[in-house]
Formats: C-alpha cells, sequence, structure tokens
C-alpha cells in the first residue's frame, strides 16, 4: 500500500513539479484518469492536456493571482477504483472540483458521489447517454454521437448533392447498433429517403451480397456504422463491385487507421468530430504547436477536449471569488461554470442544460459544432 | 444482379469450403473435433504477414509460409498433446476440450506477441482492380479462392481413392485398431494427417486474410463456428460433403440477404441447415461408418 501511495505521488510530482510546493492560495483540481490498464492510451493523452492548460494558466499569472495546482490519482479505467479515487480527492486532499473519469462505465459509477458531496465532476470523454442526467453537478465537454452524426449527414447531403441513401450496420454490437440508432433518428429527422437497410455481424470477411443489393437500389450514398475492422473491407468490396458513392461514417470510422486498412479504397469516406488536427483556426494551432513541443508527439482529441476543458474551468474560476471555506467555494464554482463561453482548440463552445429521467433539470453537456471531413488521399480534409 | 449474386455466393461457399476440406479431414482420420483449427487458421496468416513484411517473401513465399508454419503447429498439437491423450484411451470428449484450450492459448499468445488490432497484408501485393466478366465483378483472388478449393477437394480425393497412402488413412478411418494390426503405421500417418491439415487451414487463412483485408487475433472464430456447420452439414469427416456443404452455406446466405434481408441471413441460412439434418440426420454424404461420435 505504501509503495502504492509512493507512485501516486510520485507520479503527480512528476507530471506537476509544484504540487510538493502547494500552499495556501493554490486552487487543488483533481483529475481521476485511466494512467494503467487498457484505457491508459486514452488517460495519458488527457492528463498531457490538462498538464499543457496548467502550465500555460500559472506562466499567464494564474487565477487572479493563486496558480492551479492538479492533484492526479490513476483510477485504471475501472469503476472502483474511479469510485476510491474520487473519495481520496474531494475528502482527502479536499480538491475544489475533479475531472475524469476516462470511461463513461467509470463515470456512471463513480460521478453519483461527486454530486451528493455537492463538488462539480468534469468529463472530458465520457460519450455515452445519461452521464450528466446524474444531476446538476455533473458537466462534460466531450460531445456525443448523438450530436455529430446529424451534422455529418446534413453537411454530406449539401456538398455531395445526396437525396436518398442506403444504410449498412453492424447489429450484433452494442457500439455500432447505437450509432444506427442515432443515424436513423438524424436521417428520419432530415427527411431523407433510405433505399434499404442492411446489416452484418462482427467477423464477417465477406460483404458483398449486402453490398450488391445496396448496388441495385441505386443510393446517392451509404450510410455506415461500423468499427473499422469491418468498415474498412466493406469500403474495399464496394469499390470492387463498382459501388463509388459516398460513405458517411459514424465514430468507429473516425480513424487514420483507415488508410491502411482500405488502402487504395479509401477516398469519399465522410465522418463528423469534435476536433481535428487538420482545423488550422488560431486557438487550435498553438495548442498543437504547444502540445507537440511539449510532448515530443501530436495531441489527439482526448487531449484536446482535456486541454479546453482546463480552460473552461479557469473561465469561471475568474469569476468566482473564493472565501477559504470549501462548501461554499465548490457551490459557488458550479454556479460560474454553464455560463461559460470560450473558443478553444476544439472551437466554439458553450454548455447546454439537460434533464434527468423525470424530466428535471440536471447537469450540462457541450453545445459545440462538430468538424466534418472527408477522406482524400491519405488525409482527412475538412469541410466547411 | 442475380448472376453478381451467383457469384458472390459461389466464392463465399468456396470460402467457407477451403476452411472445413483440413477441418473434416484430421475429423475423418482422428476422430477428433478439432476446435484449434481455427487458431491454426489464424496462425498461417500471421506467418504469411511476417514472411512479406519481415522476410520481404513473394506472395507464393508467403503462402508457402503460412502452409508450412500452420502446418508444423498443427504437428505439434498431434505430438504434444492429441497423443499423450489417445495413449491413455481418454473418452472422445476429452481431445476435443484440450482443443478448445489450445485455440484459446494460441489466440492469446498472438495477441500478446501482435496486438489485438487489426493488420493487413500490404496494398498492392494483389491485383485489387476488379475484372468485369460477363458483367460481373470478380477480382483474381476470388477466382483463385474458387479454383484453389475445387483443385484441393479433388486432390484430396484422389489422394484418398487412388494412393496406398489413401488407403491406409481410409482403413484407420474405419478402425484405427485393425489398421494397425494389419501393419499399417498408425500414428505415422496420424502426424502426416494433422500437418496437412493445418496446412490447408493455414492455406485458408492466407488467402482469406488477403480476401478481408483484416488479420487480427480472432480472426479464426466466427470462420470456426461456421465450419463446425459445414463439416456436420456435409457428413463428418467426408470430404466431398465438406465442400458441398461450404456452398450450400454460402447460396443459403447470400440468397437470403439478397431475397429476404440481412437481419434474416443467419436465421435463414441455419434453419435450413437444421432442416437438412432433420432428412439426413448423418449429413449430405454421411456415408463414413459412424465412429466414436
Amino acid at each position: 500500500m505504501k509503495t502504492h501511495l509512493l507512485s501516486r505521488t510520485t507520479l503527480a510530482i512528476a507530471a506537476f513539479g509544484c504540487m510538493a510546493h502547494a500552499i495556501a492560495g493554490d486552487i487543488k483540481i483533481g483529475v481521476a484518469e485511466a494512467l494503467s490498464g487498457g484505457a491508459a492510451q486514452y488517460g495519458f493523452s488527457i492528463r498531457n492536456g490538462f498538464t499543457l492548460a496548467a502550465e500555460e494558466i500559472n506562466a499567464a499569472g494564474g487565477i487572479n493571482g493563486d496558480k492551479i495546482v492538479l492533484v492526479v490519482e490513476d483510477e485504471q479505467g475501472k469503476k472502483e477504483e474511479a469510485i476510491n479515487a474520487f473519495k481520496k480527492l474531494i475528502f482527502q486532499d479536499k480538491v475544489l472540483m475533479l475531472f475524469g473519469p476516462t470511461l463513461s462505465n467509470s463515470a456512471q459509477a463513480a460521478d453519483p458521489i461527486a454530486q451528493s458531496s455537492k463538488i462539480v465532476v468534469f468529463g472530458t470523454s465520457n460519450t455515452a447517454d445519461g452521464i450528466t442526467s446524474i444531476g446538476n453537478f455533473v458537466f462534460r465537454n466531450s460531445v456525443t454521437e448523438a450530436d455529430v452524426l446529424p451534422v455529418t449527414i446534413r453537411t454530406a447531403v449539401k456538398n455531395a448533392k445526396i437525396k436518398k441513401v442506403a444504410v449498412f450496420y453492424g447489429n450484433d454490437d452494442v457500439f455500432t447498433k447505437s450509432g444506427y440508432d442515432n443515424f436513423k433518428k438524424a436521417i428520419e429527422d432530415q427527411k431523407l429517403p433510405v433505399t434499404t437497410t442492411e446489416t452484418f455481424a462482427k467477423g464477417d470477411v465477406d460483404f458483398k451480397a449486402q453490398l450488391t443489393k445496396i448496388k441495385a437500389t441505386n443510393p446517392d450514398a451509404v450510410v455506415l456504422s461500423a468499427l473499422i475492422a469491418e468498415g474498412a473491407p466493406i469500403m474495399v468490396q464496394a469499390r470492387q463491385l463498382g459501388l463509388n458513392v459516398p460513405f458517411i461514417g459514424g465514430n468507429g470510422m473516425n480513424s487514420v487507421k483507415v488508410f491502411d486498412l482500405a488502402k487504395g479504397s479509401s477516398d469519399n469516406l465522410w465522418v463528423g468530430s469534435p476536433w481535428s488536427l487538420q482545423n488550422r483556426a488560431k486557438e487550435n494551432n498553438q495548442f498543437i504547436i504547444a502540445f507537440t513541443q511539449k510532448f515530443k508527439s501530436p495531441p489527439d482529441q482526448f487531449a484536446a477536449q482535456a486541454y479546453d476543458a482546463l480552460h473552461i474551468a479557469s473561465e469561471a474560476l475568474r469569476k468566482v471569488k473564493l472565501s477559504g471555506d470549501l462548501a461554499k467555494d465548490r457551490a459557488a464554482l458550479r454556479d460560474a461554470l454553464p455560463a461559460v463561453k470560450i473558443s478553444g482548440a476544439t472551437g466554439a463552445f458553450s454548455f447546454r442544460q439537460v434533464t434527468d429521467k423525470s424530466g428535471a433539470p440536471a447537469g450540462y453537456d457541450a453545445q459545440q459544432t462538430p468538424i466534418v471531413s472527408v477522406t482524400k488521399g491519405a488525409n482527412f480534409e475538412i469541410v466547411k | 444482379m442475380l448472376e453478381q449474386q451467383l457469384f458472390n455466393a459461389l466464392s463465399l461457399g468456396c470460402v467457407y469450403a477451403l476452411f472445413a476440406l483440413g477441418f473434416t479431414l484430421v475429423f475423418g482420420v482422428l476422430g477428433v473435433v478439432n476446435l484449434s483449427h481455427g487458431a491454426v487458421f489464424m496462425v498461417g496468416a500471421y506467418a504469411a504477414l511476417m514472411a512479406i513484411n519481415q522476410l520481404q517473401m513473394p506472395l507464393w513465399g508467403a503462402l508457402l509460409a503460412g502452409c508450412l508454419f500452420s502446418g508444423i503447429t498443427g504437428l505439434l498439437i498431434d505430438v504434444l498433446v492429441l497423443r499423450p491423450l489417445r495413449a491413455r484411451n481418454v473418452p472422445h470428449l476429452i481431445p476435443m476440450i484440450a482443443t478448445i484450450g489450445l485455440g484459446i492459448a494460441i489466440n492469446n499468445l498472438t495477441q500478446g506477441l501482435f496486438g489485438a488490432e487489426n493488420q493487413r497484408f500490404p496494398a498492392g501485393l494483389l491485383p485489387q482492380d476488379p475484372l468485369t466478366i460477363l458483367g460481373l465483378h470478380v477480382t483474381e483472388l476470388e477466382l483463385g479462392i474458387i479454383l484453389l478449393s475445387f483443385v484441393l477437394m479433388t486432390l484430396l480425393l484422389l489422394a484418398l481413392k487412388k494412393t496406398q497412402l489413401g488407403r491406409a488413412l481410409r482403413a484407420i478411418a474405419e478402425s484405427p485398431r485393425a489398421a494397425r494390426l494389419l501393419g499399417i503405421n498408425v500414428e505415422g500417418l496420424f502426424m502426416v494427417t494433422s500437418f496437412s491439415a493445418a496446412a490447408m487451414g493455414g492455406l485458408a487463412g492466407v488467402l482469406i486474410g488477403l480476401y478481408s483485408n483484416a488479420l487480427f487475433p480472432l480472426m479464426g472464430q466466427p470462420v470456426l463456428h461456421k465450419g463446425i456447420a459445414v463439416i456436420i452439414l456435409g457428413g463428418m469427416g467426408d470430404i466431398r460433403g465438406a465442400m458441398l456443404a461450404g456452398l450450400f452455406l454460402g447460396f443459403a446466405e447470400v440468397l437470403s440477404v439478397a431475397y429476404i434481408g440481412s437481419t434474416m441471413r443467419d436465421a435463414v441460412a441455419f434453419g435450413l441447415l437444421f432442416l437438412v439434418l432433420l432428412v439426413r440426420p448423418k449429413g449430405l454424404f454421411g456415408s463414413l461408418k459412424e465412429r466414436k461420435v
């Protein structure tokens, strides 16, 4: 146990050299992310995004003179560990607010603790439905598929002159099925005729039967809810059958792996995303340069969302007069957060209040316009 | 559209048959449902990928490497696992359970070595642009798979019917004990069979890996499940049966997608399979004497 604690502290010190010198007047913010286990690849990106933002804010004079100090905990991508990390940060470290956890599953388990302790919990990577319905202390700036897919379709329809679409999805996977549900709703809302709806199963190697049928219905585009494992072969086989229309993909297709796995057939795939490395807007450009300089590798979506999240929180902090009474300050921060509007790495941002199951007002989701890109050669090109 | 779907069905059927040929051969001779055949299939694909990426081998060399590596894996499975079990005369379910464990171990080992994410053969290894023949879109790979599965079936049939080796194998299939009494080197032939069946599995792995462009540690499992259905439908251990049943499943799947709907694909295909087995419980070619199963 001792070494465990030690390693956590070392981690925090390593990441934020100033931690050991925390003094009164510093603003302690808890970060609970998966820094080991399967979700660690996301957790590290997220932590790096926070680190960069904290350094920038502190270098520019902090929050009205007070420095931001991040207290980092590894929640291992597990529900139980996320709960432990939250409890430690809230009751032992007495942080002002919490960021994390990395996975939606953990958020479902741990966020209620923050809610009942009346402390803001801010997710940067939780996209599942219902997270922010937990209560009015729950915030996130991660954009869900339900927000992204309608915009992807609308942009593709407008730019590629699409009048009718065929739908193709994996019906034995929770993620691709939920992507299909969101697509279906967006297609109905936009009154787009559907020529046919076809399905495949995980592990299929041959999609030509469905694709031949789709081709015969003459759609202007194929809406595809698939993971890259099946999605890439689907694109290759579609082109082999002479089905050369655009593909409109969900989050599962939003991966640079498509250029490798569907090499030669990866053009004309439309995807939406909250952030893009190709977006050269001023704020994003600065972020990309600073991040690449500090961490020697380009950022990803997770780093960008974490980076923005801390800037959002610091905007709210500037408006709060800290009294030193922890409960009062935590509540004041909550009240200041919903009004924050910034323009960050992921573009213009504001909050939108959601309701819980009974319809009462609850937490806050991101109100943001996703970036739609289309593949060409080996790049995602942004479509305006 | 119908012509294209019939061709799709033929090529998908041959994919299934290609996998099932080796699978059914092991059962026919050794009397073991070898559930590690899916892992052996995957190993072949990865070995070929390594041969191309690390050793810069041409495609034919990679095919050979895939066959060889899978063949040796199959041989080791027989020598290290199945033979000791045979020697102890264990009940017939035990070897099958052992091969489930082996399959899991091999899959996990591959995942540990290469990671769980998808890989593919380098683009440009095969011409990707389809040919248009009589208005059909076909690829050279599909033609290759169709041709190879028929050639392999014919070779296997001829080998079993016309050669001394084949006669010995058929004698073992009748009764290993009687074959031993006749002076046939039963253990030696078990090794030959394990090697060749696994090598065929490896060949299928490389070809299907080329076809789907998706290599991952669990790629053998869905094919294995279809393979089990195919060899049961064909008549356990029968070569012609495996070929015909593979084609049957391919046509059933593609035509149900074409005329009923893709959500009903597996229900229709496996429903038909069930109906056939109701009429012919031993499968299409259940000519083999009922064995331990």
